[in-house]
């Protein structure tokens, strides 16, 4: 479905992303983690096309995504849906105007300028919104919502694009462990019910553990680990964040359980506090 | 993909769909309307219009292409033109430079004095805006020709009434953008004790410098243009040279061309040096 084949990226002398390749054969939810500066950003935005690659290729569905141009280009980051940090909405404008932003590949320039979206879109982004629990925002402006509510008004655009992919770019970085919590479940809920790929960078392990099919780990710019959760051992987790023997997972937990009571029985592997 | 829509969310749904609809109907009556002024405008200027707009319009280019003619006729000429023509545009490039530096530095003053919530009189905001408003009124030429007739002809009365005029323009630029300067920076100085001066000068200006600069820049291109039309009152500088040669007409044109080319290449190099500058500021050197 989505192979990544050597794919790099130099900012002048400093390689951000050096020569990762991977394979990724049926819809699953992938979280890629490693210390900021791992080059994590760089590789999402480097599939979604915001960012040209160095040199390297990937390859969804038979096609080289990383050489389409013009308007192919702009029909590949529709079906790539990405979601950022900061969220990325536009604030003055309202939640639904936002979610309909999903549909701007496919609509005419002079409807979307006049904000004249067809009936039926509208009808179905409020379903969307209504699906994440935030319809009763729909009327207003972005900037009035919370880091949460936004960033699942950023999960409604993506969905919206009805995107083969979704990238997700430490979603839940800005947000309380409430909200991550949120957020999330939403992404695991999409990836479950609609059968689309997700990929998310992800500061911390437990989330990935907990969330996610799939663990890819990079440092300075390369795939260290690649593998399910439970072959996350403490020794890659260390590799993985250049840690020392003092390193323990608990320590850099968000999830509430994890400062509540630090034993959690459903977890995949528990060796991991030193 | 899965059907989620649940009995509440038709309310929601109806609500937008109306809000939407009212949206659109007034998004429509306000171009109906303003298209309506614009056409019923137009036909009343027309109509009140000595020669008659669509009369006029086919002689629209005749003045620009005789001036062109004569100067494509005359092009060895005009080098020569630029190069007498250039101790004036330096004393004009003078009137702009020294009065866009003074207004500008006044400007600064009374921005400062007149910004809610670095003011340090606030009851006195409204009479420095007022001042502002005041000195933005008067056109440049109406008070260079009251200065001339005090002070006689010559660039001290250009200097001073374009200066006056940028002042209140600026000052209310400026103060647009120290209003949304950051206040936590001068908090913290004023929790160390400083004083107004201090905690303007080095806690909102190292804030404002970028914005204010391109603003300074920008008046200081205008001026440069307002001190070439002062030139015609006889204030000096290429204006007065502008004057001479248009008022005499078919003849001396290629002396036209070559001032608006010179004050071109002006404009273009005022505008290099300034992007290159604010670059600098923006993301240090």
């Amino acid at each position: 479905m989505l192979s990544v084949q050597s794919l790099s990226k130099a900012f002048g002398s400093k390689t951000a992303v050096d020569s990762v390749s991977f394979d990724i054969s049926e819809a699953r939810m992938v979280g890629i983690i490693g210390r900021s500066g791992a080059g994590k950003s760089t590789l999402l935005r480097m599939m979604n096309r915001m960012t040209d690659a160095t040199s390297g290729a990937a390859i969804f569905e038979g096609e080289n995504v990383t050489a389409l141009k013009g308007a192919k280009k702009r029909a590949w980051q529709a079906r790539c849906a990405m979601i950022f940090q900061q969220f990325n909405l536009v604030p003055r404008l309202d939640v639904v105007s936002n979610v309909l932003h999903g549909t701007l590949n496919r609509q005419p320039v002079l409807r979307t300028m006049f904000n004249l979206y067809p009936k039926a879109d509208i009808l179905r982004a409020i379903e969307i919104l209504d699906r994440l629990g935030i319809a009763e925002h729909a009327a207003k402006r972005a900037e009035a919502l919370s880091g949460g509510q936004q960033q699942r008004v950023a999960i409604a655009r993506a969905v919206m694009q009805d995107p083969s992919i979704i990238l997700a770019d430490e979603p839940i970085a800005s947000l309380d462990p409430m909200n991550a919590q949120l957020v999330m479940r939403d992404l695991r809920r999409i990836h479950e019910e609609d059968g689309r790929m997700v990929i998310a960078n992800l500061h911390t392990l437990d989330t990935a553990r907990r969330y996610c099919d799939r663990i890819i780990g990079m440092r300075d710019g390369r795939v260290v680990f690649d593998g399910a959760p439970d072959e996350l051992t403490t020794r890659a987790a260390r590799e993985i964040y250049g840690a020392d023997e003092s390193f323990s997972e608990s320590a850099t937990s968000t999830e509430i359980e994890a400062l509540v009571e630090r034993e959690i029985p459903e977890r995949p592997t528990q060796a991991v506090s030193a | 993909m899965s059907d989620f829509a649940a009995p509440r969310a038709n309310s929601i749904e109806e609500g937008y769909l109306e809000l939407m609809r009212k949206k659109r109907l007034y998004g429509g009556l306000t171009l109906l309307i303003f298209v309506l002024l614009m056409v019923s405008g137009f036909l009343l200027a027309d109509s009140r219009n000595a020669g008659g707009f669509w009369d006029g319009l086919s002689h629209l280019l005749d003045f620009p292409s005789s001036v062109l003619s004569e100067a494509s006729e005359k092009i060895s000429l005009l080098p020569g033109i630029m190069w007498k023509v250039l101790p004036l545009l330096i004393e004009t490039l003078n009137i702009a430079a020294v009065s866009t530096l003074v207004g500008g530095l006044a400007a600064v003053v009374l921005a400062l004095l007149s910004t809610r919530g670095l003011a340090p009189w606030p009851w006195a905001i409204p009479f420095f805006r007022r001042c502002m408003d005041l000195m933005r009124a008067f056109p440049e030429i109406v008070i260079a020709l009251v200065l001339i007739f005090i002070l006689g002809g010559g660039p001290v009365p250009a200097m001073i009434a374009i200066a006056f005029h940028t002042s209140g323009a600026l000052g209310k630029l400026f103060s647009e953008v120290a209003e949304n300067a950051d206040l936590k920076p001068v908090e913290g100085l004023s929790s160390v004790g400083a004083s107004w001066m201090q905690r303007m000068w080095l806690g909102v200006l190292p804030q404002v410098m970028p914005n204010w600069m391109s603003y300074a820049l920008l008046r200081f291109e205008i001026n440069i243009r307002a001190s070439a039309i002062l030139g015609f009152v006889g204030s000096g500088g290429i204006g007065y040279e502008l004057k001479i040669a248009m008022q005499w007409g078919q003849g001396r044109y290629d002396e036209v061309v070559a001032i608006f080319i010179v004050l071109f290449l002006t404009i273009v190099l005022v505008d290099q040096i300034s992007s290159h500058l604010r670059q600098r500021l923006v993301k240090g050197s």
